[in-house]
């Protein structure tokens, strides 16, 4: 008989352990504390929701949380349409002249340092005398998540069979029909995908959004980070505990909406 | 949502097709003049013409990598010909656009919308035509009963089978009722039994609905059953279109006589011809006699061509019995080779020339006492009829 896949052995529970300990220990401590009736961070005096309730009393920490919300809305939203473009353009376009040069510029803010992209953003928006502010937080988040979202729509696409939108035509639809009514509801997971991954890395990043955010329009990180150098209070491993449902929640949903978006890959793939 | 230009204008092209193929039924469905395609510096299609009359089951057969599915694609408006015509019904189609044309495909890997049932593919194409309602469910009903997939018309594609998947993607382009129906290897991705069959169904399809029917096939034997006429490609170009009998029997030239079943090939020289008789020296030092129907031999080195199962073997010579020495011709050897397929064996027999012969001879008694081993001395002859010369 086979060994049996995922037998239990002391050792493996132990690696298990420490393995999930190491990432997820420092979360669920935050999270514990966050209920923590105590003034003290570090001393447990109960538990109470007295921490929860200071955050939504707390005016400029709630409008920092309202304008975060609103940044990682709108721009994950208008770079998962620039996003999804690009990669129908990669994809199905035409072979055009760089190509190579422009698939490969699309994907230089994966790796680019945040510091460096958040630096030459705020030179631009100084150079053009932009008021800083919602709108200038809101584009540096889309040229940082738009290339997440190329690159999920982008393997989606390429993996779905050419012939199917053919085949629309050959049924008589235009070109433009053809991908409305056959290709986009095809990879409309991998854009819903595409969409909550760049939401969350709007949510969560700091660098760039405190390189080009203007006085009085703070994002709940800058915010959190600005509070946290004045000391730790409780008050914030509230906030964090809520943003990680919030993001936990977004996750599943994107890993959802993947797993349907492979599995109708796979239906679609020629035999 | 679905415009009114693209019903309008196949409406313009189904009357043209109309004019043109109801007073003259000689004058070709679909002609292709001279089309050429390249791919960079490669010819997919080279300066082919072709004629197609209504009512055909045509097949493309050819080796893959031949171009026959890149002139079904242009016949489709996926690829744009860089020369030449395709006229249907008369007119050019190289403007027309792939939704616009009166044509539809079946692809290889049947292409069905995967995010739709099975009634809403075969609906697909209806709708975009603009048909009513009521329109659109009467004509499924009819497609899923054509096809025998009723039940089968909530399901999605993949919850069937591959045969199914086949019989929808055959529905969903014959929906349309086109002028002329394209299908690309449509049986290549079924198992042997169910092709079979499949082939039979092809072939009443077609003769009930009267429509045109190009198939591209790679498999000669498909092709041969189901087409009336062959067209057989190589490196872009038709080789030879003929009916099955005439591309078996008398081959264009000597790669389509080894591209369409098995032959034995012996290369050689006329030495005489008188009687429409030809005697050819073979390269091996022997000598074939062969009937020679078209008299327009111009070259001397030729090549003569004997179908396996033309060549007959016996044990003792064939013209002490049969008293018509001139006319056969007999080769002396020992078999090599014994494979038993069921309905015929083949032979190999290495000739005392040193060449190669292969026979096939069909099995027709269960209790087979006459058999022939390796290592036994035979005679095989095959008369001058069965022989086909070919210029190189």
């Amino acid at each position: 008989m086979a060994r049996r896949v995922g037998r239990i052995s002391p050792f493996n529970i132990t690696a298990l352990a420490l393995g999930m300990a190491f990432l997820y220990l420092p979360i669920v401590i935050l999270v514990i504390y966050s209920f923590n009736a105590s003034r003290l961070v570090t001393v447990w005096g109960g538990w109470s929701l007295r921490w929860y309730h200071e955050f939504f009393n707390d005016r400029a920490m709630l409008d920092a949380a309202w304008m975060s919300l609103r940044v990682a809305a709108v721009s994950a939203t208008i770079a998962t349409l620039l996003g999804t473009l690009a990669a129908v353009g990669l994809v199905r376009g035409e072979r055009f002249r760089g190509r190579t040069l422009f698939s490969g510029m699309l994907y230089a803010p994966l790796v680019m340092p945040e510091v460096i992209s958040g630096l030459s953003l705020l030179l631009l928006f100084v150079a053009l005398n932009a008021e800083r502010g919602f709108w200038t937080v809101t584009i540096a988040h889309t040229t940082l998540t738009m290339c997440f979202v190329t690159v999920v729509v982008q393997s989606r696409l390429a993996s779905l069979d050419r012939s199917l939108e053919e085949a629309a035509m050959d049924l008589g639809c235009d070109p433009v029909q053809a991908f409305v009514r056959v290709t986009l509801p095809l990879i409309l997971p991998a854009i819903a995908a595409g969409w909550m991954l760049a939401f969350t890395l709007s949510l969560d990043d700091v660098v760039i959004a405190s390189f080009t955010t203007g006085p009085g329009s703070a994002t709940l990180p800058i915010r959190i980070y600005s509070e946290v150098r004045l000391g730790v209070k409780p008050e914030i491993n509230a906030i964090c505990t809520m943003v990680i449902a919030l993001i936990a929640v977004l996750i599943v949903i994107a890993s959802l909406a993947a797993k349907l978006s492979s599995s109708e890959a796979k239906s679609a793939a020629p035999l | 949502m679905s415009g009114q230009s693209p019903e309008i204008d196949t409406a313009k092209i189904n009357t043209a097709v109309a004019q043109a193929t109801a007073p003259a039924n000689d004058t070709p469905l679909l002609r292709v003049e001279g089309v050429s395609k390249k791919f960079g510096d490669f010819r997919a299609v080279d300066r082919l013409s072709l004629d197609i009359k209504a009512g055909e089951f045509f097949a493309l057969l050819g080796p893959s990598g031949c171009g026959k599915t890149t002139l079904l694609r242009m016949l489709a408006g996926f690829e744009t010909p860089d020369e030449g015509r395709i006229l249907l019904g008369g007119r050019d189609i190289a403007p027309v656009l792939p939704h616009e044309r009166p044509v539809n495909m079946m692809f290889q890997n049947y292409a069905l919308f995967p995010h739709l049932s099975v009634r809403d593919n075969i609906a697909f194409g209806l709708k975009r035509a603009g048909m009513a309602g009521a329109a659109i469910d009467t004509r499924v009903g009819e497609m899923v009963a054509l096809v025998k997939l009723e039940g089968m018309e909530k399901r999605r594609p993949d919850q069937l089978s591959g045969g199914q998947k086949q019989r929808v993607a055959l529905a969903r382009s014959l929906a349309r009722r086109p002028k002329v129906l394209l299908l690309d290897e449509p049986l290549a991705a079924l198992d042997k039994k169910l092709r079979e069959s499949t082939q039979l169904e092809l072939m009443e399809l077609q003769r009930r609905l009267g429509m045109t029917f190009i198939v591209v096939t790679h498999d000669q034997e498909e092709a041969m059953t189901m087409a009336n006429r062959i067209g057989v490609m190589d490196a872009g170009r038709l080789e030879q279109v003929a009916t099955p009998r005439d591309l078996y029997e008398a081959p264009a030239s000597r790669w389509v006589a080894q591209f369409v079943g098995d032959v034995n090939l012996f290369d050689g020289e006329v030495t005489s011809q008188e009687d429409h008789r030809l005697t050819i020296a073979t390269r091996d030092g022997g000598s074939i006699v062969v009937a020679e129907p078209r008299d327009l031999i111009g070259k001397t080195m030729v090549s003569v061509a004997i179908r396996p199962e033309k060549v007959r073997l016996s044990r003792r010579d064939p013209a002490s019995d049969a008293g018509t020495l001139q006319a056969v011709n007999r080769l002396e050897g020992v078999v090599t080779d014994v494979s038993y397929l069921g309905g015929s064996t083949v032979y190999k027999i290495k000739l005392d020339s040193g060449a190669v012969v292969r026979s096939s001879i069909a099995n027709t008694a269960r209790l087979d006492i006459d058999t022939l081993s390796a290592g036994r001395r035979v005679v095989a002859w095959f008369t001058p009829d069965d022989c086909m010369v070919l210029e190189k």
